[in-house]
């Protein structure tokens, strides 16, 4: 249902993958996860290996953060992140590249049959102290997706790979040039979620990923106690949406919120995140570098990056052929759900998939017109919801109805406004709406308790 | 120094536009423009003219000496739109004056009186073709032969199709029905057609507009596929209980059955914005359209149809919801 096809431009799909350089200072936000910020385990002035824990998990729903260099903590400080305000972090200045010596970084292919030793419990450990996140940029923590509230009974594992933002092929890349490990990823989720069914959700524009995960499950999976399904999807934004995928992976629609896609026995888990686990679970290396794309129409050389997280986007950016000239509008993310920044000094974090540049005439919005009422936005909306409606009680501030017209179900992937001919700025009157409804809604179960 | 554009997502835009929307519906009536030139010459051409200058000036005078709006509306097409849909309602002998007060009721009182695009519940052309009705029905109820190339008010007039049909049911003389075209001729138009309003005349144009308008995505199926469905299988109905009632074929070619379910019941501001809603208001529209063409008073009900669902467009839109995504139907 719904859904919209923006203009691709995978600029980067055939670009192999560089190792970013070390940057000369690396800096950690304490809150780059969904839930309570992490708390600094270091102090002004002490040495760090790359892998070493800096910040423990502040709660329950948190995860820890690892430096991904080596060298000397300068500060612990604020520092402007995604979201434009000052944020606490912590700063490191790089010295040398020393690891942690537990971690193993062999190339060498660890398989679940050479290691006895993993049980679910202990995969969901290893998973949880490695501080591994949803690495599709919900960086929702790992561990607590794989061990579903008792109401809920998980059946299988869905692996996100369907990258339906424009520009972003950090995930294409991963799966052209390590299949074999974000598989045996695959395989420690199922065993950690203790399900035997898996499903790769794919979009059809990636016909060689399709074909070499395809194979790979094949040659894998076949014969073993695992049931995998490479499952090609047509192109359709935003289809790698959680719900979104499930719904076209297993044909089950999540109901409203608070339901999770566990409720109807889906785990998804995104492409980088299964690799992640099996770099966690299998090398003992704790997440402090992703892949990252960095892009943009006018950037002189777009390309995927291996990337310690901490780097500054500049770096990336200066490594790619420097910021365009003119304006420009800097996306943590792509161009449907990314985050315009203030500063090109924010660090890549656990979740940014992405770094793109948009240049100033694609950038710019043109001042909107009545709506004509041509019900585009109602078409395209794939959580079945009326956003010129909800952006029209929003205005007008009719909270009451727009709670009963479901605006909390707005997922905000963006399909209505993109779509709206008037230019009508519906997301973002949603968005307001939306929170404040929200915060409506949790006062009222205050007040009850 | 270079500065960083700031703002919330989404970051990109389908470059789809208000203006192509509106330029692209012109462009779907263009087949029928021309069919009505080649059918009614002279006469469509000053009616035409006539009816579109005398919308957009409406619209442009309005905007800048009334409402005093900073953003004039005039070149966002929908005007143009009115003014063709209007003209393709008339009579191609229509004196101009009347024109200039159908064009006034349409754009002054139809669409600004409730604030301009967007806002208005009834379609402005069909307010001012039901106005110039009632103001005056006998202009307004005859209608010129087909292919009179060189007579304006002139021109000479006879009997249309829905009128043929109209006395045969009055009289219970199906014999009469024999006088019909062809349904070929209905729907290509053919001179053998007989009379009726400029745009209606041409079923095989109307129907190439639609094409045009599903193929670039400004309108769904749902409206125009709702109504000519739910009027071929009533009227297809009653057909078969008496053969008073003319066929189904003819009566989706006849009268402005092809030009309202294409072009007027489209219109985005007064339809319903779910397609649910839309199957409604369309298979309202179609059975409505035949009750008055076969029991009414005026020969053709589709105009009234349309502006009745009109009426009932924002209830359908308070209660006719779409599937929420998870929705549990019960």
């Amino acid at each position: 249902m719904g859904g919209i096809h923006p203009a691709e431009n995978k600029l980067t799909h055939e670009v192999p993958t560089k190792v970013a350089a070390l940057p000369k200072q690396a800096i950690f936000p304490l809150g780059q996860h969904i839930g309570a910020p992490a708390k600094p385990v270091v102090q002004k002035g002490d040495k760090v290996k790359v892998g070493t824990m800096i910040a423990e998990a502040g709660g329950f729903v948190s995860a820890p953060i690892f430096s991904s260099v080596s060298g000397t903590v300068f500060k612990i400080d604020t520092a402007i992140d995604a979201t434009g305000y000052r944020k606490p972090v912590i700063i490191i200045n790089v010295e040398g590249d020393e690891w942690e010596e537990s971690i193993d970084r062999s190339d060498k292919l660890e398989l679940v049959a050479d290691h006895p030793e993993l049980t679910p419990e202990e995969i969901i450990k290893r998973v949880q102290n490695a501080g591994v996140v949803g690495m599709g940029g919900a960086c929702f923590p790992t561990f607590i997706k794989l061990t579903p509230p008792p109401t809920a009974k998980a059946e299988c594992v869905i692996i996100n790979a369907v990258e339906c933002e424009p520009y972003i092929t950090a995930d294409y890349r991963l799966m052209m040039e390590h299949a074999d490990e974000i598989l045996v990823g695959l395989e420690l989720l199922m065993m950690g979620a203790k399900v035997t069914k898996g499903y790769i959700g794919i979009e059809t524009n990636k016909p060689a990923a399709i074909e070499l995960l395809t194979e790979k499950c094949h040659q894998k999976f076949n014969g073993s106690q695992y049931q995998v399904e490479v499952v090609p999807l047509q192109q359709r934004y935003p289809q790698g949406g959680e719900k979104q995928l499930v719904d076209a992976v297993i044909n089950r629609q999540v109901p409203a919120p608070p339901a999770i896609p566990v409720n109807v026995g889906a785990i998804v888990q995104n492409v980088g995140t299964a690799f992640a686990v099996y770099e966690a679970v299998m090398k003992n290396k704790p997440l402090f570098e992703r892949y990252t794309t960095v892009t943009g129409k006018k950037l002189q050389n777009p390309g995927n990056f291996l990337v310690r997280m901490g780097t500054p986007m500049k770096d990336l950016i200066d490594a790619c052929g420097g910021m365009p000239e003119g304006d420009n509008k800097l996306l943590a993310g792509g161009p449907m759900m990314g985050k315009a920044l203030t500063s090109v000094e924010v660090p890549i974090c656990k979740g940014t998939n992405s770094v793109t540049i948009i240049s100033d005439d694609e950038a710019r919005r043109k001042d909107a017109q009545p709506c004509i009422r041509c019900a585009k936005c109602v078409g395209v909306c794939p959580m079945g919801l009326e956003p010129y409606l909800l952006a029209k009680l929003s205005e007008v501030k009719n909270w009451e109805r727009a709670e009963s017209e479901d605006i909390t179900s707005c997922i905000e992937c963006g399909s209505c406004q993109y779509t709206c001919p008037a230019y009508r700025p519906l997301l973002d009157n949603i968005r307001q709406g939306k929170s404040t409804v929200m915060g409506i809604i949790r006062a009222r179960a205050a007040a009850k308790k | 120094m270079s500065k960083l554009i700031v703002s919330l997502s989404p970051h990109a835009h389908s470059r789809d536009s208000v203006e192509r929307n509106m330029y692209g519906v012109i462009i779907a009536l263009m087949p029928a423009l021309l069919a009505s030139f080649y059918f009614f010459g002279l006469g469509s051409v000053i009616v035409t003219t006539t009816s579109v200058a005398a919308c957009c000036f409406f619209e442009w005078a309005i905007c800048k000496y009334i409402l005093k709006r900073q953003q004039n509306t005039l070149l966002d097409g929908s005007a143009v739109i009115t003014g063709l849909l209007l003209a393709f309602n008339l009579p191609s002998n229509l004196p101009i004056w009347i024109i200039l007060i159908g064009a006034l009721f349409a754009i002054g009182v139809a669409k600004f009186t409730f604030g301009g695009l967007g806002n208005n519940i009834f379609n402005p052309a069909l307010v001012g073709r039901a106005a110039l009705l009632v103001a005056f029905p006998a202009q307004m109820t005859t209608w010129p032969k087909i292919g009179q190339w060189d007579t304006y008010l002139d021109a000479e007039t006879g009997a249309t199709p829905l009128s043929i049909i109209n006395s045969a049911i009055r009289t219970g003389d199906a014999s009469l029905l024999e006088q019909l075209p062809s349904s070929f001729d209905l729907f290509l138009g053919s001179s053998s057609g007989g009379a009726g309003a400029m745009g209606e005349i041409c079923s095989l144009a109307l129907l190439l507009g639609l094409a045009f308008m599903l193929y670039n995505r400004i309108i769904t199926w749902h409206i125009p596929v709702s109504i000519l469905g739910t009027a071929f299988v009533f009227s297809g109905l009653l057909h078969l209980a008496s053969p008073v009632y003319p066929d189904p074929i003819s009566v989706l070619l006849t009268g402005g059955m092809m030009l309202g379910a294409i072009f007027m019941a489209t219109d985005y501001v007064t339809s319903p914005m779910t397609p649910k809603g839309q199957l409604i208001y369309g298979v309202a529209i179609g059975f409505l359209t035949v009750v008055i063409r076969n029991w009414g008073a005026y020969p053709e009900g589709m105009s009234f149809a349309i502006l009745i669902m009109n009426a009932f467009t924002p209830l359908i839109n308070n209660y006719v919801k779409p599937k929420r995504f998870g929705e549990v139907v019960k």
